[in-house]
């Protein structure tokens, strides 16, 4: 059953170009020889796959911040249990072929004189349970999570802080050598997944391929959300809190759900940069990381899905050729592009490409000035 | 006698010690068409924020028709049990259609799988457009809510209320930035829709009560002043003292 309206035509023109990413990069890596124009050289494949990695990551801020008014500042959060979750299954995957040879316990559980996997390390092993993990701790970290503060509603800056709050805590207790996930240095020395080196061409390819996958799963299903009643409903809620409730709607069942899903779907996003980049720590956790994710999709255009997508691109590839030939230039330009985004493009890059074609306001788009609370 | 819809018994709210709502009762029949007026603060908006369980009472009873309590209640349980509420200041969602804007008042299931496989029928797409025609609102259906000027928002949540089909209207001063022939379309449609559901409607305009034609109650403090006919109230010296002969 596919919904009239799903794929409107801003999405269907993103995931044509992405699909034809997904299909060419790889190409370009296989079939033309090192040095010809057009060749992608391997390393550049886990690069790009990290950047469909933030997109993900990007579009699960959205879904809450865009369309439901929740302007979370710890979604690196939930980004970051997902890729520990993977990280761990990495790690056990890694088995005696460590520094210290044992089959059992991580090579930092060994240097720390453990003497058995903590509890929960157990399932870790196997490949489909850590995927169940993948969804499964961001979104119960969320349920949990949202369930308080929506209950309790609270709403507003006061959210925005206690998420930022959350995410916080998290990365102290990460550090923690105690918290048994490797502390400072994280999980790392991670050699194949599944049995394919993750050194090998032909697993960076497929780890690329499905991060462009993952995110155009991501955005399909915003768009389901989004796009139906429930999303309206999700609207309603960011533009008059009140008048939802008063109408019957369970304003806090929908937060809840929504937010859920997205941390899900940053969970998902983590477990794919994991393998790609070779690390994960705590520093994932920083609050500066979840403000960054913030930065994407302003950048990018709040509310669109695919704008999100196409801030978090068009960052995370500046970040790295900045970073690069001008590293100490890149804090001021990311700032300096937030503001300038912020006055002259307040619909972002994406209202940007919009305002060149007539007719390019969307349905569900952002109020001009910021709504104010009903009474 | 006739059933009694909405009865309020002696309910007390104060907010930091101002005592807002002081031993008010009231009771509303079904399918009666009832005005209440009074001085700025007197506590109307608080009473209907009672009634819809966004404030709780300290202490009194609030019974829903034979003994449903209101009070244990929050707003979405008091608008899934049939009270609909428009706020003093119009409040729609503006930047959704006009015409989803009434979708989503229309009366169905709340839930999030309902929401989520939710399609319009042809049925409600005709009773949206019905909603729309009574509020005269028919042509501006695709039109985003936040374009709308204020009196055509004030006509868009009275259209987003009936599409709720309540059993209860609490309406809060409908006629504010309305000409005086809308005003006067608004007390129509109000009597109207009495009969068949109760209405409680919360007015400062004289022009507007009198046009509604029904029982007056004249709230002052936090309590009943006087109620009756307005020919009635508007005799009562008490009345007159406070809120009439300002
Ligand atoms: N949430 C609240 N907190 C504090 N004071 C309130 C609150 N709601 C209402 N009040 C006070 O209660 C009084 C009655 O207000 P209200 O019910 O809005 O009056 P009316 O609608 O009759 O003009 C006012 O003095 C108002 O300041
Ligand atoms: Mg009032």
């Amino acid at each position: 059953m596919v919904r009239k309206g799903l794929i409107d035509r801003r999405t269907g023109l993103f995931l044509v170009v992405l699909f034809a990413v997904i299909v060419l990069i790889p190409l370009g890596n296989l079939l033309l020889a090192p040095g010809t124009a057009g060749h992608v050289p391997g390393y550049l494949l886990p690069l790009l796959g990290k950047y469909l990695c933030f997109a993900l990551l990007a579009v699960s801020l959205d879904l809450v911040w865009g369309y439901a008014g929740i302007l979370s500042l710890g979604h690196g959060a939930f980004f970051a249990l997902g890729g520990y979750a993977m990280g761990m299954h990495l790690m056990r995957e890694i088995g005696d072929r460590g520094v210290y040879a044992n089959p059992v316990l991580p090579d930092f559980m060994v240097f720390l004189s453990y003497e058995k996997l903590p509890w929960y390390w157990h399932g870790f092993d196997m490949f489909w349970f850590a995927c169940l993990m993948v969804l499964f701790v961001p979104g119960l970290l969320a349920f949990v999570f949202g369930w308080f503060a929506f209950r309790s509603r609270v709403t507003g800056v006061y959210l925005s802080i206690i998420t930022q709050a959350l995410t916080y805590a998290l990365m102290l207790a990460f550090y923690r050598n105690e918290m048994g996930l490797g502390g400072n240095n994280g999980l790392t020395d991670f050699r194949d997944v599944l049995g394919f080196s993750l050194s090998d061409d032909s697993t960076r390819i497929a780890l690329f391929v499905l991060s462009g996958l993952a995110l155009a799963f991501g955005i399909i299903l915003g768009r389901f959300i989004t796009g139906s009643k429930f999303g309206m409903v999700l609207v309603g809620v960011r533009d008059a809190e009140s008048r939802t409730r008063f109408l019957g709607y369970r304003v806090e069942h929908y937060k809840l759900f929504v937010f859920t899903v997205s941390a899900m779907l940053a969970g998902l996003a983590g477990a794919l940069y994991v393998p790609q980049v070779g690390i994960i720590n705590p520093g994932e956790f920083s609050p500066a990381n979840s403000i960054e994710i913030v930065i994407w999709v302003a950048l990018g255009g709040r509310c669109t899905l695919v704008g999100a997508a196409l801030g978090a691109l068009i960052v995370a590839a500046a970040k790295s050729w900045l970073t690069a030939n001008f590293p100490e230039a890149w804090l001021f330009v990311l700032g300096a592009a937030f503001v300038l985004v912020t006055i002259f493009l307040p619909r972002g890059v994406i209202g940007l490409l919009d305002g060149l074609k007539p007719g390019g306001r969307h349905r569900h788009a952002l109020p001009q000035a910021a709504p104010e609370p009903a009474e | 006698m006739n059933e009694t819809q909405l009865y309020l018994n002696d309910v007390h709210k104060s907010f930091d010690g101002f005592k807002a709502i002081d031993g008010l009762s009231l009771a509303i029949a079904r399918g009666e068409l009832r005005a209440v007026v009074g001085p700025n603060g007197a506590g109307k908006t608080t009473m209907l924020d009672i009634v819809t369980g966004k404030t709780r009472p300290d202490s009194g009873r609030v019974v829903w028709g034979a003994d449903t309590d209101l009070t244990r209640l929050d707003e979405a349980d008091c608008a899934r049990l049939g009270i609909g509420r428009k706020f003093q200041k119009p409040t729609v969602f503006e930047t959704l259609s006009v015409e989803d804007n009434v979708m989503l008042a229309l009366a169905g299931d709340r839930g999030i799988v309902a929401g989520l496989r939710h399609r319009r029928t042809a049925r409600q797409s005709a009773r949206i457009g019905e909603v729309l025609d009574i509020v005269g609102l028919g042509a501006e259906r695709g039109r985003l809510a936040g374009a709308l000027s204020h009196g055509q928002k004030q006509w868009l949540e009275i259209g987003m209320l009936l599409a709720q089909e309540p059993q209860l209207l609490l309406v809060d001063e409908p006629a504010a930035g309305m000409t005086d022939h809308e005003t006067m379309r608004t007390a129509e449609l109000l009597r109207t829709v009495a009969g068949a559901h109760s209405v409680l409607v919360i007015e400062h305009d004289m022009d507007f009560v009198r046009a509604l034609d029904c029982k007056v109650t004249v709230l002052n403090r936090g309590s009943v002043l006087a109620e009756g006919s307005l020919d009635h109230v508007s005799a009562n010296p008490e009345v007159i003292e406070v809120y009439l002969g300002r």
